[in-house]
């Protein structure tokens, strides 16, 4: 195979990667543009939107409805992390926020643990078969897998996009993670842009988690740690609370991982995520706002 | 139109308000005066619902709004520019008036209000496009007033509108300010700059460490020896 051609294909598998990062990131700086809160249980938002398509395809139901039922589940439960354990704590400490996203993280986890077993499970009979058909165009490889993940985050991207630019409640939610003072002195209803950034957020881990349990082929109750990670990595090196930050991020640490694993000598690949680490640390040397991040002091 | 009666708001140990009462009738342009750190603000922001008082009341049109949340508060009809104007610097000037108007439905009317605050300030129209971060202090704040004006507010509170201004901007504030009472808009106007503030209200208040100790009609304020002394250099 040419040098080319691995190039190619390591490019799409680096964007396909990445934009998987960029689906969790996304919901992660999101609420903590508005909240100043760093929502642990992220993560597991997508491993419980896996359990919930296993278990709902061994019943017998078909793949979209299993995704449509799960995805909607996963944006309830976040709706339901808000009001119940972040609402009351809203406008504390930011450490008190901290450890109840990771308290919320833990008991989810251990509840999963508790009731389903911490032993992984098959995600193969999950997914339909056609995702894991690998295309060869000339000498490149590419999985269907990869190519859905792409054209899924392109299209969420720009569903996206169009809501924070164009719509009132899009608008509004700037607004608020701007300036959460001046939001609310203009009249802005906070509780339903805080709402609509969890629904969101949710509903693109939900996804996210699939797409993810799909390229490895089986979930357990802790395989949210690691997207979550390195989605709360992605959104520090774009600039936390920065959307398009957070993409960029995304997008940067996925072609890092990729490029370093193809790149590094065999020995020393099993230690990329410490790699990826090391360039989290450079970047946030050189610019400790990250790369979008504004370098303005943080008002008092 | 609103009554603040024995207000008592503290941050932990710090009591910032100690039993402050003042009214502002239908119509009427009141000031608070005082020098930094004697309540103004936390009077401002206790009345737009961002702290809630431990004691006393505020009674708006009636109603006591003292425990509110800001957004029932804006919806009632009361909005502010706050101190430091706060507008929203990743928006647009046209984003930032369209958040103003944030509880409204009538599009239409909405529109209208857009070009009357294009109108009473000519600069923002100019830079609608642009990104209210990249504007000058002046005109932030005329961003700031055209935000709360916005929202069609009944009462206009204005928190220190002249501060850190170029004399010609502090003009052109003074200006829409006198303008907003023109059309009928009732202000509750704080203000530092007590010279100017007494120069367009019809009655004020002087605010000392968390409790008011003079008010009067402006012409009485002006002429008070006291007031000459502290606040307006005589």
């Amino acid at each position: 195979m040419g040098s080319l051609d691995y190039f190619v294909q390591q490019t799409m598998n680096a964007f396909s990667l990445g934009s998987i990062y960029a689906l969790v990131a996304i919901g992660l700086a999101m609420v903590f543009g508005i909240l100043r809160l760093i929502n642990f249980a992220h993560g597991d938002l997508m491993m419980v939107a896996c359990y919930i398509a296993f278990f709902l395809t061994t019943t017998g139901l078909s793949f979209i409805p299993v995704l449509v039922i799960a995805i909607l589940a996963t944006t309830v439960l976040g709706i339901l992390m808000e009001r119940v354990a972040y609402r009351p704590v809203r406008g504390a400490p930011d450490v008190i926020m901290l450890l109840t996203s990771l308290a919320v993280s833990m008991f989810i986890e251990n509840v999963f643990i508790m009731f389903l077993s911490p032993v992984p499970r098959t995600f193969r009979g999950v997914t339909p078969k056609v995702l894991d058909i690998v295309n060869h165009w000339g000498p490149v490889n590419i999985s269907n897998i990869n190519l859905i993940t792409i054209g899924i985050t392109a299209v969420l991207f720009g569903f996206l996009y169009f809501f924070v630019k164009r719509t009132q409640l899009g608008i509004s939610m700037r607004a608020t993670s701007e300036d959460l003072m001046a939001a609310q002195l203009v009249g802005i209803n906070i509780d339903r842009v805080i709402v609509t950034a969890f629904i969101l957020g949710s509903s693109l881990a939900g996804i996210a988690g699939i797409l993810w349990a799909a390229r490895l082929g089986k979930i357990d109750p802790l395989m949210g740690f690691i997207p979550l990670l390195k989605a709360f990595v992605a959104a520090v090196i774009g600039g936390f609370g920065d959307l398009a930050g957070a993409v960029l991020g995304a997008y940067v640490l996925g072609f890092a991982e990729i490029f370093l694993i193809g790149f590094l000598p065999p020995a020393l690949s099993s230690y990329r995520d410490a790699f990826v680490f090391l360039i989290l640390i450079i970047v946030l040397l050189i610019r400790p706002n990250g790369i979008l991040g504004s370098t303005e002091k943080e008002k008092v | 139109m609103l009554k603040v009666d024995n207000l008592h708001v503290s941050y932990g140990n710090i009591k910032a308000l100690q039993g402050i009462s003042f009214h502002v009738e239908q119509g009427e342009l009141v000031t608070l005066i005082g020098s930094n750190g004697a309540g103004k603000t936390t009077c401002l922001h206790t009345i737009s619902g961002l702290h809630h008082p431990q004691k006393g009341t505020i009674t708006y049109l009636g109603e006591d709004i003292s425990h509110l949340s800001p957004y029932e508060i804006v919806k009632r009809g009361i909005s502010q520019s706050p101190e430091g104007r706060h507008i929203f610097p990743g928006l647009t000037v046209y984003e930032n008036l369209l958040m103003g108007a944030s509880q409204r439905k009538d599009k239409k009317a909405v529109f209208n209000d857009l070009e009357n605050i294009y109108s009473i300030f000519p600069l923002l129209k100019d830079r609608t496009n642009q990104t209210a971060g990249t504007l000058s202090g002046g005109e932030q704040q005329m961003l700031a007033m055209g935000r709360a004006l916005m929202s069609r507010p009944k009462l206009l509170l204005l928190d220190e509108p002249s501060l850190g201004l170029a004399p010609i901007m502090v003009e052109k504030i003074f200006y829409a300010i006198q303008k907003v009472r023109e059309e009928g808009g009732t202000i509750l106007l704080v203000e530092q700059n007590a010279r100017q503030a007494l120069e367009v209200a019809d009655r004020g208040y002087v605010i000392e460490t968390g409790s008011i100790i003079l008010e009067g009609s402006a012409a009485e304020l002006k002429s008070n020896a006291e007031v000459e002394k502290a606040y307006l250099g005589g």
